[in-house]
């Protein structure tokens, strides 16, 4: 590869911190991640890998049928990289979707050293494909355990509008380390979901407010679930995904014993607990009831001190 | 889902020399556009695939204006539209030509 020339950044190449990870594109967010102009893709538009299934249902297709992957440069060091379009089907899983990142990954797996960072922004599976979209996602856990067995680090970057749900929760939950923003909700089953299968009493999907403090930034943060919180911007999560980069530890089976025995002891701790000011009040937050309103800096400082991320689990 | 093609004389090649850009998201109300340099100066084609049926005649008037206004020489243009109005298809167009006239990085 040869290395770019360096240049003046045209107004629409800006890096600064005013540009939002929630409003842009998943291309936008992959020109701005990674060193100027260092991104080559794998199976571009041009190629029209569109979905097969589709075209059966009457809907419209995309040519990269919603997400983008490719291999480029991040501080000076290679990357493969991910990322899938929310505005699309909800940044959902199909088959060629899936199998656009089952390929990427075990391209990294077979390179046994190069990092991969997966841009989540996604429902889930994609409905009209959704046997496709299911294996897609086995498939994908897989090459993720699979490349991280081989000292391959994979980083999810959550803070689009779609989240992280559905089987792209189960993903993330594979990965070596995540980073996520306010704006990042991250989990398996979507608010709507719970409340048709549970009940409004179990959650009520239509308290905003509710559904931010289970499932966003902040509480996953908080809780673990995620190891670093991100501002909306492209530059936070390019210097948190280089910060983790830097810190995440190998893999192994005693990683996987720790990870357990970590989910044990916070089921134990807080399962019982009804709502998530709850959790952070056992956690010993004071003035738990202000960590919706607190600013980056603020919160950051309160969730290193309440919960260092953890190296040895994950 | 209707297919439209459409084949125009352009009055001088687009700007640039890139091979190619992509511009938009296939979304409701919104579009994406590709657009490759691989046709004859003198000659600009588009492809579109379209959600909302039944709405040649005012393709037809968009593309008119488009290749009178922005004169895409050498280009195809690919379309996937998810039911996006007019003045947004217009500018998606522009917004192509505009970026294979960019540097390449």
């Amino acid at each position: 590869m040869i290395a770019p020339q360096p240049q003046a950044l045209a107004p629409s190449m800006a890096r600064n911190d005013s540009v939002s990870w929630y409003e842009s594109s998943a291309r936008a967010r992959v020109r701005l991640l990674l060193d100027p102009g260092s991104f080559r893709e794998f199976i571009g538009p041009e190629m029209r890998e569109v979905s097969p299934h589709l075209a059966i249902f009457d809907l419209p297709e995309q040519f990269d049928d919603g997400i983008l992957v490719g291999r480029g440069s991040l501080g000076g060091s290679p990357v493969f990289i991910a990322a899938q379009e929310g505005r699309f089907m909800g940044g959902a899983f199909g088959e060629v979707h899936g199998a656009k990142l089952t390929g990427l990954l075990r391209a990294a797996r077979d390179s046994k050293s190069i990092p991969v960072l997966i841009l989540f922004d996604t429902g889930g599976v994609r409905l009209q494909e959704a046997n496709a979209g299911e294996l897609a996602i086995a498939e994908i856990m897989r090459a993720v355990i699979e490349a991280r067995s081989t000292g391959v680090k994979v980083i999810g970057l959550i803070g689009g509008r779609s989240g992280c749900y559905g089987g792209g929760g189960l993903i993330a939950a594979c990965c070596s380390a995540l980073a996520v923003s306010e704006q990042g909700r991250i989990g398996v089953s979507g608010p709507e979901v719970i409340e048709t299968n549970r009940g409004v009493e179990e959650f009520d999907a239509k308290d905003r407010a509710l559904v931010w403090r289970t499932m966003g930034g902040k509480n996953r943060r908080l809780i673990g679930g995620a190891d670093a919180f991100a501002d909306d911007t492209v530059q936070s999560f390019r210097e948190t995904a280089l910060e983790l980069l830097a810190s995440v530890a190998g893999f192994g089976l005693d990683n996987l014993k720790a990870e357990q025995a970590r989910l044990e002891q916070r089921l134990q701790a807080f399962g019982a607990c009804p709502d998530a000011v709850d959790i952070w009040k056992a956690e010993g937050v004071l003035g738990a009831d202000a960590v919706p309103d607190m600013d980056t800096d603020a919160f950051i400082a309160l969730a290193n001190e309440v919960r260092r991320p953890s190296r040895d689990a994950r | 889902m209707e297919t439209l093609s459409f084949r125009r004389t352009a009055p001088h090649r687009a700007a640039g020399s890139r091979k190619l850009a992509i511009v938009g998201v296939v979304a409701s109300g919104n579009l994406e556009v590709l657009v490759e340099r691989i046709l004859p100066d003198s000659e600009c084609q588009l492809e579109i695939t379209t959600a909302a049926e039944g709405f040649g005649a005012v393709w037809d008037a968009v593309v008119a204006d488009f290749v009178e206004r922005h004169s895409p020489g050498g280009l195809k243009l690919s379309v996937n539209d998810g039911g996006a109005r007019p003045d947004t298809v217009s500018l998606r167009l522009a917004q192509a030509v505009r970026s294979i006239a960019e540097e390449a990085l």
